[in-house]
Order: structure tokens, then C-alpha cells, then sequence
């Protein structure tokens, strides 16, 4: 883990720079490569400040979230407001609100500004929610997705409905989505290692050990909820200044599910194991996604078959889900390999269940 | 006077529904202690049967498509869930979700992502007035159906050797199975009354609304998931008084809200949930299950 007190300063920083480092290089490659491979970069690094965002909460707390999408979504509808040009959103949102049809704001600003927006409702939000346990919490969060969803496509005065927002500047570049990776990196490295986030963690192994050391759960599950709905809607802001357009189905179940796909493939207990699982399932879902469209192979042309992608995704999943619970990292961080091969430091187990060993005895009774 | 016997008929109809889905969810709870998500999907493919199968007569299509429910059930326990069943809570959850997003995507490929009509039976959708009351046929099959399962269900727990078995092993599945308990069997037998709860709920949504879509299966495990949840989750007299309570709480708002709110309808209806939930975080009729033990 994170704090070894007998590591030096370098070591200590490693699980922050490798996939940093790591992210500067892919972005530095795909500089010299073709603009579509650009975009899809783009996209991977705003999903990866989406999965760390996610991360931030599921990984320290150990409890599951289906409602980041709707963070993301409050993220990506609030910026769109706050940038839209006011001409467009004259014609676009006649009915808007006069604060906020006189109002734009430069796009870092509003990206801010959206991620703070969406981190307030996850406050209001986690009053209720973080004092649940580890089986309906998880629940709540989906009922919110579901809440979010329904206000989208509602609220015709703010949100035009189901109807798709336009005129969105579009301007993520590969480069401020890059600085939005790293600064959401740099976040959870911070959390993760404070006093907060040992104490979640700590929650997350053995619940009722860590209350009975005076831990409350509940303020600790509010913070990280808190910081990664900001992280969230920081990514829905990117999203939208990457696509230029927003419509309410963009932000419901299958990106859920991508998003948590991204975070359990590569393992949820670290992150090392965030950034791992964005970049390999961005890069799978991307060669899915052209699969799909049809292509040639040895001179065989295999048909388009829409849905292709969804479905291997999901099988990948499930074996990943059957044989290796904990994703690729297992909840290791990156680290520096030791010269003359120190012994790994054993890292606890997070995703058994306590009644494992209870249950071991495989076979019927 | 009427309007109110109106709206109790209305949500008596509703609450069936949604308390046969809730039961089915908190049945599998029960002896897993996972959610299920594939649950609405069970619900998805019961209906995509009926349509498939639409050619022969129409209590053999039932039939039939109820035994697909069931047998997708015992299928997705054994590829998807069995692997995972001593896994974290959380990672139960994430393969329940992933299972029902395969079986989605699956139906999508081969059927097609659009909704399809199909017509179960056309009188099922008469409407009978009874002095003031409007009752259509379909809301008296659907209480008296609800009934019937309920009343079965509570046979099937009460009186039979597998029913007992799946209390003990939802009370504490460890002792059950110290005390000879099969722990396959006891999973399949939960499984298969859960499939067969979801066909039903299936069959009955089909002749109601006539039309089927690869996602239909979302909104009622939604239903079912909050009304085992405010029910107390794990408890099958909290997940029906939920479901009722739902059915209830959806015919009301639908009835009393001003036309330009009720597009909120359900919107309103989850934060109602959550209002419960703030109040009773353990649910109206806690079960075992949200004990922690030490």
C-alpha cells in the first residue's frame, strides 16, 4: 500500500507517477499518429478521469456506485449552460433561467464550475444515502441515476428535454484532457493517502473493527463521494466539449456499465488498477466498435453486427468477474521494481468476503 | 367515494406487479445475498418467448414461455453466478448487473433493439363497469393471479421440504448447510421459483401493454429492487407490503399530479424511497440479512 514509512520519497510517489508518466506517453505517441486515434486517446483520457473519479469512492470505500453517470450528466448539462453562447441559448433555451441565459463562461472555468455543481447535489445526495449499508447503498445510487435521467428528460426549460443540446464549444483537446487526467490522478493519489482516506479504507477491509476504533464510516464515505461526484462532473464537462452535443441516453445504463467495467477489469482497489482497466478496455471497446461495422479479414468479409461489442464486453467481464475478482493489479499499486528482489509487499486481500474461509469447503455438505 | 375505490383497484393492479417482482428479487436475495439485476431480464426473455412462440395455442405459448423464465434462471445461476457465490457483495452485484446487460445485448443482436407489438389476447383488455368503477379484465387476472402465486409460494415455504430449506438457508446459510442443507440445491430451487414469479410478471405486463423491447425488463426490476429495499431487503413479507406500498404510492401521484409535474412521476416516486430509507435505513420489516454479525 501506500504507506511503507521506510520507502523513500521516490518510491513513495510511485503509484502516482507510473500511470501518469504512462499517460504522458500515450499522448505523446498518438501526437505523431492519425487524427482519429487522437480522438479516441481523447476519449480514453476523459474516461479515465470519469473511472479515478469513480475510483475515488469505490475503490477507498469498497461499496459499488451505478450513479456516477449522473454526476457525470449534472457535470456535462451544467457546463453546457454555463458555455453555450448566449444567441443560441436565446433560440435553444428560451425559458432558461435569466442568471444563466446572460452567463459564459471560458471553458476551464466552467469545467470547474460543473464538476463543483455536480460535487454539491452528491453532498445533498449523501445525507441520506452514505448511512446505508454495502447492499443498499448501491441500489440508492441507481435509483439517483434513474432520478437524474428523468429530470434530463423533463425539465424542458433547462435541459430541452429529450432533445439534444447544442453548440457545446468544442474544445477538449487531447492536451487539456490529458491535464484533467492528471489533476484527477493527482487527487485521488492526495485522498488515498490522507486521513480520510486511510480511515475509508480501513472501513472497507473490516467494517465493524474500524468503528470500533472510533471510526464514524459515514463522514468518510461523504467525502469520497463528495470528491469523486466533483471528478465525475468534471468528465461529463470534458465529454461535452469533446462531442459538442448532449442528449439525456448518452448518460444512463451502458455507460454505466462501460465505466464500471473499466474500473473492476482493471481492478478497484488501486489505482494503478483504474488507470490499467481505462486504457485496456478503451482500447478493446474501440476495436469492438469498428469490429461492428463490418470488416475484412484474409480476404473474408465479416458482416456488421451491431450489439457485437456489448456482448463480448460483457462476457469478458463476467469471466474476469468468476476467475479474477480483484482485476489485473489485485489492488497493488505500481511501484519501482527492487534491485536484488526485496519480498512484495503483501497487500490484503479487499474483494473476499469475510465468511470465506468460512465458505471454503467447495462441494456439498 | 368512487374515485378512491378507482385509484385502490388501480394500485391493487400496480402493486401486484410490482410485489410478485419484489418477491422474485428478494427470494434469490434470500439464499444469496445478491441483488439481481438479470432479474428484469428473466422478464425480457419470458416476453420475447411469448412472441416467438405466438403460433401455437395460447396456453401452450404460456406454458412454454414461462418454462423459458425458469430455465434461463437455472442457467444464469449456474454460468454466471455459481462461479462468484462466495465472492465480496460487491462483486455479486457487479455480475448480476453484467448478466443482465449481456442478456439486453443479446436479444438486441438477434431481435433487434426496436419494440415489437404482440397480442396476447384482445378481451383480456375489455372493460367491465361495475356502477361507477371502469375495471378491465386484465386488472382482475392480475390481482387474482398475484393471489394465486402468493398463496403458492407461501404453500411451497410453509409445507414443503425445499421451502423450509430455503428459509433456514436465508436465515444463515453456514448452519443450514452444517445441518445438511444442500447449498446447489437450495440456489437452483430459489432461482427457479424466481424465474417463474418473473415469467408471470411477464405475461401479465405483455397483455397489459402489448408491446415488448430488449429493455422492457428495466423499469419493473427497478419497481422491485425499491419495493424489496423499503420492505427491508431479504424479508418476502417486506418485499410484497413494499410493492403494494409502491403500487399505491405510483397510482396517486399518477392521479393527483398537476399534468405538468407528472412526468416526474417516478422521479417522485424514488425520492419517496429515499425519504423511507432516511427514516427506516434497514427497511420497514428488516430481516436477518442487515444484522452484522461478528
Amino acid at each position: 500500500m501506500v504507506l511503507a514509512p521506510t520507502r523513500s520519497g521516490l518510491r513513495r510517489v510511485a503509484p502516482l507517477a507510473v500511470p501518469v508518466i504512462l499517460a504522458c506517453l500515450i499522448v505523446l505517441l498518438a501526437s505523431f499518429a492519425a487524427s482519429s486515434v487522437q480522438r479516441t486517446v481523447t476519449t480514453m483520457l476523459v474516461n479515465l478521469v470519469l473511472v479515478v473519479g469513480l475510483y475515488v469512492f469505490v475503490g477507498n470505500s469498497g461499496v459499488l456506485s451505478f450513479g456516477h453517470i449522473g454526476f457525470m450528466a449534472i457535470g456535462a448539462y451544467a457546463d453546457a449552460i454555463f458555455t453555450i453562447p448566449v444567441q443560441l441559448k436565446k433560440v435553444m433555451l428560451p425559458h432558461l433561467p435569466a442568471v444563466f441565459a446572460q452567463l459564459t463562461l471560458p471553458t476551464p472555468v466552467a469545467v470547474l464550475a460543473a464538476g463543483l455543481a455536480a460535487a454539491l447535489v452528491a453532498l445533498l445526495v449523501s445525507l441520506p444515502l452514505m448511512r446505508m449499508s454495502l447492499v443498499t447503498l448501491p441500489i440508492a445510487t441507481l435509483a439517483f441515476l434513474v432520478i437524474v435521467r428523468q429530470v434530463l428528460g423533463n425539465w424542458e426549460s433547462v435541459t430541452r428535454g429529450v432533445g439534444t443540446m447544442l453548440g457545446i464549444p468544442i474544445d477538449t483537446t487531447m492536451t487539456s484532457a490529458l491535464l484533467w487526467a492528471v489533476v484527477a490522478m493527482v487527487v485521488a493519489f492526495l485522498f488515498q493517502g490522507s486521513r480520510f482516506g486511510l480511515r475509508l479504507r480501513a472501513c472497507r477491509e473490516e467494517e465493524v473493527a474500524a468503528r470500533a476504533l472510533g471510526i464514524g464510516v459515514t463522514a468518510e464515505r461523504t467525502i469520497a463521494f463528495v470528491l469523486s461526484a466533483f471528478l465525475a462532473g468534471a468528465a461529463g464537462a470534458l465529454y461535452g466539449h469533446e462531442l459538442g452535443s448532449l442528449y439525456p441516453d448518452a448518460f444512463y445504463f451502458s455507460a454505466t456499465f462501460l465505466v464500471i467495467t473499466m474500473l473492476i477489469i482493471g481492478g478497484s482497489g488501486s489505482l494503478a488498477g483504474a488507470f490499467t482497466g481505462t486504457v485496456l478496455v478503451s482500447a478493446a471497446a474501440e476495436i469492438l466498435r469498428r469490429a461492428e461495422g463490418g470488416f475484412h479479414l484474409a480476404g473474408l468479409a465479416v458482416p456488421a453486427r451491431p450489439g457485437l461489442g456489448a456482448i463480448v464486453l460483457a462476457v469478458v467481464m463476467l469471466l474476469a468477474l468468476a476467475y479474477r475478482p480483484q482485476g489485473i493489479t489485485r489492488g497493488r499499486e505500481s511501484g519501482i521494481p527492487r534491485l536484488g528482489g526485496g519480498r512484495p509487499v503483501r497487500v490484503p486481500q479487499s474483494d473476499e468476503h469475510p465468511d470465506r474461509l468460512a465458505n471454503e469447503t467447495e462441494g456439498e455438505v | 367515494m368512487t374515485g378512491f375505490l378507482q385509484s385502490l383497484l388501480d394500485s391493487l393492479s400496480f402493486g401486484s406487479l410490482f410485489g410478485l417482482t419484489a418477491l422474485g428479487i428478494a427470494l434469490v436475495f434470500g439464499v444469496m445475498r445478491m441483488i439481481n439485476f438479470a432479474h428484469g431480464e428473466l422478464i425480457m426473455v419470458a416476453a420475447y418467448s411469448v412472441f416467438v412462440l405466438r403460433g401455437l395455442p395460447l396456453p401452450v405459448t404460456l406454458f412454454l414461455s414461462l418454462g423459458v423464465a425458469v430455465l434461463v434462471a437455472l442457467l444464469l445461476e449456474r454460468a454466471a453466478f455459481r462461479p462468484v457465490r462466495n465472492a465480496h457483495p460487491t462483486t455479486l452485484l457487479v455480475t448480476s448487473f453484467v448478466a443482465s446487460y449481456l442478456l439486453q445485448n443479446v436479444v438486441m443482436a438477434v431481435a433487434g433493439a426496436r419494440p415489437k407489438g404482440v397480442d396476447v389476447s384482445p378481451e383480456l383488455l375489455e372493460v367491465i363497469s361495475l356502477g361507477n368503477l371502469r375495471v378491465s379484465t386484465i386488472d382482475l387476472v392480475t390481482i387474482v393471479t398475484s393471489a394465486v402465486l402468493i398463496m403458492l409460494l407461501w404453500l411451497l415455504l410453509s409445507r414443503t421440504l425445499i421451502g423450509v430449506q430455503m428459509r433456514a438457508a436465508a436465515d444463515d446459510f453456514l448452519m443450514a448447510r452444517l445441518l445438511g442443507v444442500r447449498a446447489n440445491r437450495v440456489i437452483a430451487a430459489a432461482f427457479a421459483a424466481s424465474g417463474l414469479l418473473a415469467g408471470c410478471v411477464s405475461l401479465l405486463l405483455v397483455a397489459r401493454s402489448g408491446s415488448i423491447s430488449p429493455t422492457m425488463g428495466l423499469t419493473p426490476v427497478l419497481v422491485g429492487f425499491v419495493a424489496a429495499v423499503i420492505g427491508g431487503v431479504g424479508s418476502l413479507v417486506g418485499a410484497l407490503v413494499g410493492g403494494y406500498l409502491l403500487g399505491l404510492a405510483t397510482v396517486l401521484l399518477q392521479t393527483y399530479l398537476p399534468s405538468g409535474v407528472v412526468g416526474y412521476r417516478d422521479g417522485l416516486v424514488f425520492g419517496f424511497v429515499i425519504l423511507i430509507l432516511l427514516l427506516r435505513p434497514q427497511g420497514l420489516l428488516a430481516s436477518s440479512a442487515e444484522r452484522t454479525r461478528v
